[in-house]
């Protein structure tokens, strides 16, 4: 046992070789079930966490050999450029209203999150990793890290929003009478970034382009907008 | 090696991210210095689409995948976690229902009003 721990916290290979079997596996299981709580993201990690105790391998181990995926986020957010200038051009019909929607949804956002922390008596570094959690999860880390909070548990809250848009967003649109199907795209890519866009492409052409703008969109403000909120607790 | 030269590119691109994130002193993390760059290059017309684009969809396309070692980070993280479980979860859920609605009337609200001011009636219900 001692042996097979030491061997793989030495690998050059077995991080990334883990992380690819681990959300192969992951995928088939959500394939299969369809059940929304199996996200591949989570059931992968899940199942990496599990192998990483089981075998006693420290966590720097493992990013050793995963390390590549990683830097990989950063030409990734890099690349959400591309979508972003395919779509720009829908931008111009509803410039404002779209734009004054993402900035009310990225206030809501801070506001509820700093108003809530206040009350779980949170520390700053958890505060700070809650804080980008609606927006696209390249960015999202980007800003959590910025601010010396905890990337896994931003991931964690993003992935949360993520699957609250997804699923519920056709009902909170009947709840909360959005019809506008701009707007309605608008509500899920600010709320549900990629995830809330699958849904939203699901609703109609317009909605889905609109959602997939809202998600570079949101993110660049929630960038220019989070600082006046960072030191608040 | 089309593809080589189209992550060269992209790489290039991140790189002076970084330089322009060390050189600014705004609280900007460097991809999105990046991203900015890359869009406007696009946007100008400086740089063709074509010249990044297989391997941005590329590399958009297994996004999820990327996030899975920042993900097994919860195993440094679940100290925290099993204090404050139920209160991320109260806050994800609830600020997830708060945006929504926000973003969604703000955005509705601006398009009827605007509607208005054009005079322009959307068709007649009923």
């Amino acid at each position: 046992m001692q042996n097979i721990s030491d061997f793989l916290s030495n690998s050059v290979s077995f991080g990334l070789c883990i992380s690819l079997v681990c959300y192969w596996i992951a995928t088939f299981i959500y394939r299969k079930t369809k059940f929304f709580l199996f996200a591949p993201l989570l059931v992968a990690c899940a199942l990496i966490i599990v192998f990483l105790v089981v075998f006693k391998i420290p966590y720097e181990s493992y990013l050793k050999g995963a390390q590549f995926l990683y830097y990989l986020m950063t030409p990734c957010t890099v690349a959400l450029a591309i979508p972003l200038y395919r779509q720009f051009s829908k931008l111009k019909d509803n410039a404002l209203a779209i734009i004054l929607g993402i900035v009310a949804g990225i206030l809501a956002n801070a506001l509820f999150i700093f108003a809530f922390c206040s009350i779980f008596k949170i520390n700053h570094t958890e505060y700070v990793s809650i804080l980008p959690k609606s927006i696209t999860t390249p960015i999202g880390i980007a800003l959590s890290n910025q601010n010396g909070g905890i990337e896994s548990v931003t991931i964690l809250l993003i992935t949360i929003a993520g699957n609250m848009a997804n699923i519920f967003g056709v009902i909170f649109c009947k709840i909360f009478r959005i019809k506008e199907p701009v707007a309605q795209g608008v509500a899920c890519g600010t709320s549900g970034h990629a995830m809330g866009t699958a849904k939203a492409l699901e609703m109609g052409e317009v909605q889905g382009a609109m959602s997939g703008l809202s998600i570079a969109v949101c993110g660049l403000l929630t960038v220019v907008i989070l600082p006046f909120f960072v030191n608040l607790i | 090696m089309r593809l080589i030269r189209q992550f060269t590119i992209l790489v290039v691109v991140c790189f002076i991210g970084e330089i322009l994130h060390a050189l600014i002193p705004l609280p900007i993390p460097a991809s999105i210095y990046g991203l900015v760059l890359m869009f406007i290059a696009l946007q100008s017309g400086f740089m063709p689409l074509e010249v990044v684009e297989e391997i941005s969809i590329g590399i958009l396309g297994i996004m999820p995948i990327l996030f899975v070692p920042s993900t097994v980070g919860l195993i440094l993280a679940w100290p925290i976690l099993k204090v404050h479980w139920l209160e991320f979860t109260i806050i994800g859920v609830g600020s997830t229902i708060a945006v929504f609605f926000a973003a969604g009337h703000v955005t509705q609200l601006v398009i009827r009003i605007v509607r208005k001011i054009m005079g322009q009636e959307p068709e007649q219900q009923g």
